[in-house]
């Protein structure tokens, strides 16, 4: 074992090539994630009993699919969202696709968390609004994301990082990205070097993103 | 302005079925400051949260300024509520928007035009005097500061009614007189009804003209606190009036007396004072005093003296009857040996 400079500096197109796809793939499902994950976890919080927009049914049914999805290992999700991956991308293979499942994967993931989130806001401030006749929506936005807001982006990070797993999980298959290029060359040709450099790259990574998630989180919390 | 008809409201839970409120029928008239007490668990804040729906009454009727609440929903509920202000004990201001805001975002609730919003806030926070910290959050106030902040935005939309929920219980005693104050000056020029609820006489005493008492869901008596205050009936009206007028003497002090114990209330006249004097002049007897104070009730005097009586059996039933005849309420404790 040990580090092969003159091989690192060989495989950096490949390295650099990965790693962008990996930041494609998260950015992608990322996204979708937030856009259609907050606000389901909202949705899950306020029709919850005793909340201004209960709704036992629209709760149970939510929560019945969120729990479905969270259940499915995410290496069985992949595989079996490939059909639905072909409708919308086209082909099965690649970051592109990749980002199918890791999106269906991250929104109940994050909604969850979302949830969490808003569960332990003071019941008191929102009944504070009720009682001054706020609307439902107005709670939402002015109460109820403002004050989750330094929780939920705790919550992204903890989003993010989960991706980078799942993202490398979708190399196996055929994904790209980092942990595509860890199987090919460490596991399939015993490239101890690219094994260590791809592990490093995602220590790095990882650590960057619980630090950029922890201070931004504490910049904008006012309490 | 406030009328509670049949009032309940039943709390199912997995283990056990609870009367949070129990038939309460209340009213609550025009420009009064009206008080309820009862120990914790009393059935105070289900009540008062029932006046503006936060929470569901199970059964009954609530009329405030002639519309029946009950029979409100959605949007017609929420433009009720505009007008029915509530406070809290904690608060309950939005941490992570500035005091501003925190007040804005009453008036957006009601619409209020974009325009107006800044000068209705400034005019807020000069009247709870806290001009100076509209563009901080709630984090960086006192307690007693962010409850003035609670009472702006409650009084935003101009309501006719203000309803405090323990509103000074987490404040020191001196807060909680400022804001006593501030709640009297609102009640006096803006002629808005409040209604408070309270475990503390104190406040009561302070600016409550009138006030029930609750125990178990069920209000047990209800009067002008004057009355309540001179003539308690309840046996828990008692205790709880006993923490400002208390007649406590000691049991070692008591057995001591060998003389008549006479209580003597008298209302609203300081010069009542002169009957003990007058009494031991006249009459040929030895007053002992055990215990004494005149309390200040809305600014009307109460004064309530336990002293001890000594002398000739005779002369002392004559005092006592003399006595009557100037007090409100002569009452023999006990008769000595
Ligand atoms: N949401 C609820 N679910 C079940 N029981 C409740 C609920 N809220 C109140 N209760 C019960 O109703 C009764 C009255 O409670 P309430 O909070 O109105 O009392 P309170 O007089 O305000 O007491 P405190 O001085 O402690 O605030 C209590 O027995 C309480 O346990
Ligand atoms: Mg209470």
């Amino acid at each position: 074992m040990g580090i092969d400079f003159q091989h690192v500096v060989e495989l950096m197109p490949d390295i650099t090539k990965a790693f962008g796809e990996t930041l494609y793939m998260i950015s992608i499902s990322l996204a979708v994630a937030l856009v259609f994950g907050l606000p389901l976890g909202i949705l899950l919080f306020v029709t919850d009993k005793g909340l201004f927009l209960e709704n036992i049914v629209v709760k149970s049914v939510l929560g019945f699919i969120v729990n479905m999805v969270r259940s499915i290992p995410y290496i069985i999700l992949l595989v079996a969202l490939i059909p639905l991956t072909k409708l919308i991308v086209g082909n099965p293979y690649g970051p592109a696709a990749a980002s199918v499942s890791l999106s269906a994967a991250a929104i109940p993931f994050f909604a969850r968390i979302v949830e969490t989130s808003l569960r332990e806001i003071d019941k008191g401030v929102i009944e504070a609004a009720i009682a001054v006749g706020a609307t439902p929506w107005m709670i939402i936005k002015d109460v109820l994301f403002p004050e989750a807001k330094s929780s939920i982006i705790q919550g992204v990070t903890l989003t993010v990082i989960s991706l980078v797993a799942y993202s490398a999980m979708a190399g196996v298959v055929g994904g790209g990205g980092i942990g595509d290029l860890a199987i090919r060359f460490g596991y399939y040709r015993y490239d101890n070097t690219i094994m260590i450099v791809t592990v490093v790259i995602l220590i790095v990574f990882v650590q960057l993103i619980q630090f950029a998630g922890d201070w931004i989180s504490k910049i904008i919390d006012k309490r | 302005m406030i009328q509670i008809k049949d009032l309940s409201k039943i709390y199912t839970t997995k283990e056990r079925v609870v009367k949070g409120v129990d038939n309460v029928s209340l009213n609550i008239t025009t420009g009064e400051v009206f008080g309820i007490v009862g120990y914790s668990g009393a059935g105070k804040s289900s009540l008062i949260r029932c006046l503006n729906l936060l929470e569901k009454p199970t059964s009954g009727e609530i009329k405030i300024d002639g519309l029946n609440l009950m029979k409100l929903r959605g949007r017609k509920l929420r433009q009720a509520r505009l007008k029915i202000g509530m406070i809290f004990q904690h608060f309950h201001l939005i941490s992570q928007k500035t005091i501003y805001e925190n007040i804005a975002f009453a008036l957006r609730a009601a619409k209020t035009p974009a325009s107006q919003i800044n000068k209705r806030v400034t005019e807020l926070l000069e009247m709870v005097g806290l001009a100076d910290k509209r563009d901080v959050y709630p984090a960086q106030l006192s307690g007693g500061q962010k409850q003035r902040v609670g009472i702006a935005r409650a009084l935003a939309n101009n309501p006719s009614v203000l309803l405090c929920d323990e509103a000074t219980s987490a404040l020191d005693p001196n807060t909680t007189l400022s804001i006593l104050r501030l709640l009297k000056k609102i009640n006096k020029e803006l002629k808005i009804t409040i209604v408070l609820i309270t475990h503390e006489m104190n406040v009561v005493k302070e600016i409550c003209d009138r006030m029930a008492i609750m125990q178990d869901g069920k209000v047990i008596e209800e009067g002008a606190v004057y009355d309540i205050f001179s003539g308690p009936k309840e046996e828990l009206t008692k205790e709880f009036i006993s923490s400002v007028v208390s007649f406590d003497v000691p049991s070692a002090i008591l057995n001591k007396c060998t003389g008549r114990i006479v209580k003597v209330m008298y209302k609203g006249d300081v010069a009542g004072e002169g009957i003990i004097s007058d009494t031991v002049q006249q009459y040929n007897i030895k007053g002992n005093f055990l215990h004494g104070s005149i309390e200040y009730i809305q600014e009307i005097p109460l004064g309530i003296f336990l002293m001890e009586l000594q002398g000739d059996n005779q002369e002392v039933e004559k005092a006592i009857s003399y006595m009557s005849s100037r007090a409100s309420l002569v009452e023999v404790i006990d008769h000595g040996n």
